[in-house]
């Protein structure tokens, strides 16, 4: 576990702020009513199914949607007032990897609005980029093609793209997806060490583990809020399945929560396994030792048989 | 090689045409990267539609054309920007629809005696020392607007949606840029032709990017490429005596066969090469840039 504990609360103002947000895309709702905040230094992880609107809340922090009701606003101010100063970090997938650009046409990119009128790039933008290169380890790679690169170095490309503006604030969409095993744990690593160098992140992802594993605060959404708070206490078979519509069951291992996948016989067999042994079915998620067996926990299949 | 040279009208039709291809060479890495090809030779016919309106409510060609091209342009990236309709559809529609106006009023009004051969096939001799003036002009106002805004479209083209977040005016971009096709295209229609205008503005960019990895670099050498063909074009058709518009398309065509050949043979080599030193590695990055 990189956080032993979620950080704490600072008396610093909020660094983004949304009060009572109903938005959505041509008037159709996809988040309706959320009201949230988020902490300079909070590393955050949006959990959620696909269209559950975690795209949705990154680019209200971006102000770059339609708000229906409520307020968006990022270091003191409304978005709909000023663009907030954040770095940001498309999906891999939506790149076009034949596009001609080398790492550092990209990584420039992220100075663009630096002087707007000033037609190229200024010795200091340059001077950050190489910095910000050097610190993620691509200086080397400054001149190859985009699709030259593996998939760590292309997600550091674009995280010095978000980053060479020097922004406070982080914002990736599923960073750990379509990407392997390895190269996530990179990406999970790097984020971390840049949430402690004081940047504030939020990703959304798929990867329940992951956020359980590195991240101090996970917020669950479907549509609306379905949960905020520590891995440990959102990661309930309860709430995911609120959120996610899906048993899954969840458990500990020397102090991560592991939420696996549902097997075949969950909720069946291993129910009525566990009652015919005279065991509880809990009411809520409880953690087990390692050499416990992943135990189901859901109200309804406890109540149900 | 120097003979032809001493014709008034040929060196302007050279100049013209080299200034002209590099045009369309240069706007072209927009068009294509944008993938939206076609648009060179939707608009060209659209324009056609606007000569013809300019013609009949006898308005200058440069001014009425233009302003055509433009509103198309306009259009198209309105209706793509609806996003369940694709770029390809919104060309189709446009610029059809455009040209249809066009043909409608000459077959309306049946005095129409001007020849529009010219118009559709290109014709080098017909370029007067204004149409020259027009085509300086338009490489002017493009050379502006991309030193003013060589960041803007890079980032614009490459992901207009994270180009926005990070508040890059990309509605602005796509209308500058729209401006300067349509100007090109008004432009090169004298010396192109309506029908072989889109081969112009396609074939430079490709053979750009079979060389390069980099955007400023496919700027540049497109631009090159361009006005090299143009270039070549007029002293082929000058000996071969065909219509200009054909000559710097075959020109072109057969350059994109050289150079496609030659990279090929080159990645071929490097991975063979790679095979060789048994080294994957190395061969994944030197297997060209379209692998």
């Amino acid at each position: 576990m990189l956080h032993p504990v979620p950080h704490e609360d600072t008396h610093e103002p909020p660094i983004v702020e949304l009060r009572g947000v109903t938005t959505g895309y041509e008037g159709r709702h996809v988040l309706t009513d959320v009201t949230m905040s988020i902490a300079p230094g909070d590393f955050v992880g949006l959990l959620g199914p696909s269209g559950s609107g975690k795209s949705t809340l990154l680019r209200c922090i971006l102000g770059t949607v339609d708000l229906y009701s409520g307020e968006v606003v990022v270091e003191g101010r409304s978005v709909t007032q000023r663009r907030p100063r954040a770095g940001y970090v498309p999906q891999l997938e939506t790149i076009d990897w034949n596009f001609p650009v080398t790492v550092q046409e990209v990584v420039m990119m992220g100075c663009t609005m630096d002087y707007p009128l000033f037609p190229w790039h200024r010795r200091r933008g340059k001077e950050r980029a190489a910095r910000i290169m050097d610190r993620l380890g691509i200086s080397n790679l400054a001149r190859r093609h985009i699709r030259e690169l593996s998939g760590g170095e292309q997600q550091r490309t674009f995280l010095a793209r978000a980053l060479v503006s020097n922004p406070r604030l982080l914002l990736l969409d599923e960073p750990t997806t379509g990407v392997d095993i390895k190269t996530r744990d990179d990406v999970m690593h790097l984020l971390d060490e840049l949430n402690h160098e004081g940047i504030t992140v939020v990703m959304s992802t798929h990867e329940i583990n992951s956020v359980a594993a590195h991240l101090p605060r996970a917020v669950c959404l479907n549509g609306r809020l379905t949960a905020d708070g520590p891995p440990g206490e959102v990661f309930t078979t309860e709430i995911l399945s609120r959120t996610y519509g899906a048993e899954m069951p969840v458990t500990d291992y020397e102090g991560i929560t592991i939420v696996a996948e549902r097997p075949h016989f969950f909720g069946r067999e291993n129910t009525r396994r566990r009652q015919r042994h005279g065991h509880n079915v809990a009411e809520k998620r409880h953690p087990v030792g390692r050499d416990n067996r992943a135990q189901p926990h859901s109200h309804r299949h406890g109540h149900g048989e | 090689m120097f003979e032809p040279l001493q014709y008034e009208f040929f060196v302007r039709g050279l100049v013209s045409a080299t200034l002209v291809g590099g045009l369309c060479g240069f706007i072209g890495v927009y068009v294509v990267l944008k993938r939206m090809s076609y648009i060179g030779h939707g608009l060209a016919h659209a324009i056609f539609g606007g000569a013809v309106v300019s013609y009949v409510m006898s308005i200058n060609f440069f001014v009425g054309a233009s302003v055509w091209g433009f509103v198309s342009a306009l259009l198209i990236n309105i209706t793509t920007r609806k996003q369940r309709i694709g770029a390809d559809a919104a060309i189709g529609i446009v610029t059809t629809a455009s040209f249809a106006v066009g043909i409608a009023l000459i077959s309306r009004f049946r005095t129409f005696t001007r020849s529009f051969d010219a118009a559709l096939f290109g014709n080098i001799l017909a370029v007067t020392a204004d149409d020259l003036v027009a085509i300086v002009l338009v490489v002017i106002l493009s050379a502006v607007i991309i030193i003013v805004g060589y960041k803007f479209f890079l980032f614009a083209t490459f992901d207009s949606e994270v180009a926005r977040y990070y508040g890059v005016p990309t509605g602005w971009v796509d209308t500058m840029l729209s401006l300067v096709l349509a100007a090109t295209i008004v432009v090169s229609i004298q010396v192109l032709g309506v029908t072989m205008i889109a081969a112009a503005i396609v074939i430079p960019p490709i053979v750009a990017r079979l060389l390069t990895n980099s955007f400023a670099n496919m700027m540049l050498l497109s631009t090159g490429v361009g006005a090299f063909c143009g270039m070549g074009g007029i002293y082929l058709s000058y000996y071969v005596d065909v219509s200009s518009g054909a000559t710097v398309v075959l020109f072109s065509a057969a350059l994109f066969m050289l150079v496609l050949t030659l990279t090929g043979i080159r990645s071929r080599i490097a991975s063979a090469r790679g095979k060789a030193a048994s080294r994957s590695s190395l061969m994944d990055m030197e297997s060209g840039p379209l692998h």
